[in-house]
């Protein structure tokens, strides 16, 4: 049952990575696009823990907190460049 | 017993991964920017908390193990999608609307997408 419910939440983040992809492609504004890429990183985070969990080692977790680091420092830093035209003033 | 277990484990995976499509397909679904900003910083936050749920009780109760880690991703993901989110409406109202388009703040100071910070009294 367990195995079943893993393939299930799989699809559905590896379909929210398809939508996510399509309006990285189409967004009419970089806001958009920003947006896109930091929901790409948390659906990355949840398909990184779904396969520990089916492995059955821990070793996913430094990994996923690794990602989420270095997605939130991105999208602040592509954000403060399209605000400002600098990242550090 | 084990049947509970893998029935409570089940649920939160498939409760997650209902949310994470929910709130990506919010994505294309959604007409402007700032109703897209809506679903990914709330339901997809939300759909990665039901997945590390899943994953701690799937360690405690299947493999006998307790740990921690799940929780400080869960609570950085919850500090930062506010952040974040703040982040995209202010890139957004700056390349998009003007501070006539928007209603006043009804203080001394305006917008601070638009308008310099206040300078401080010790400063000079």
């Amino acid at each position: 049952m367990i195995t079943a419910a893993l393939y299930f939440a799989f699809g559905c983040f590896g379909l929210g990575l398809l939508f996510n992809l399509w309006r990285i492609a189409t967004g009419p504004d970089s806001a958009d696009r920003i947006l896109a890429l930091d929901t790409m990183v948390i659906n990355l985070i949840a398909l990184l823990i779904l396969y520990g969990v089916m492995k059955g080692t821990t070793v996913y977790y430094e990994a996923s907190m690794l990602v989420a680091m270095v997605g939130f420092v991105s999208t602040v830093a592509y954000c403060r460049f399209v605000l400002r035209g600098d990242i550090i003033e | 017993m084990e049947f509970v277990s893998e029935l409570l484990i089940s649920f939160f995976l498939v409760v997650a991964g209902i949310f994470g499509l929910v709130g990506s397909f919010g994505m294309i679904k959604l007409r402007d920017t700032m109703q897209r900003l809506h679903a990914p910083t709330k339901a997809t936050t939300l759909g990665v908390g039901g997945v590390l749920i899943a994953s701690m009780l799937y360690f405690l109760l299947v493999e006998g193990a307790l740990s921690f880690h799940e929780l400080l991703i869960t609570l950085f993901l919850f500090l930062t999608a506010p952040i974040t989110a703040n982040f995209i409406a202010k890139t957004y109202l700056q390349a998009n609307l003007r501070q006539s388009d928007l209603p006043g703040t009804e203080s001394e100071y305006g917008w601070s997408v638009y308008q310099d910070p206040p300078k401080r009294s010790d400063e000079g």
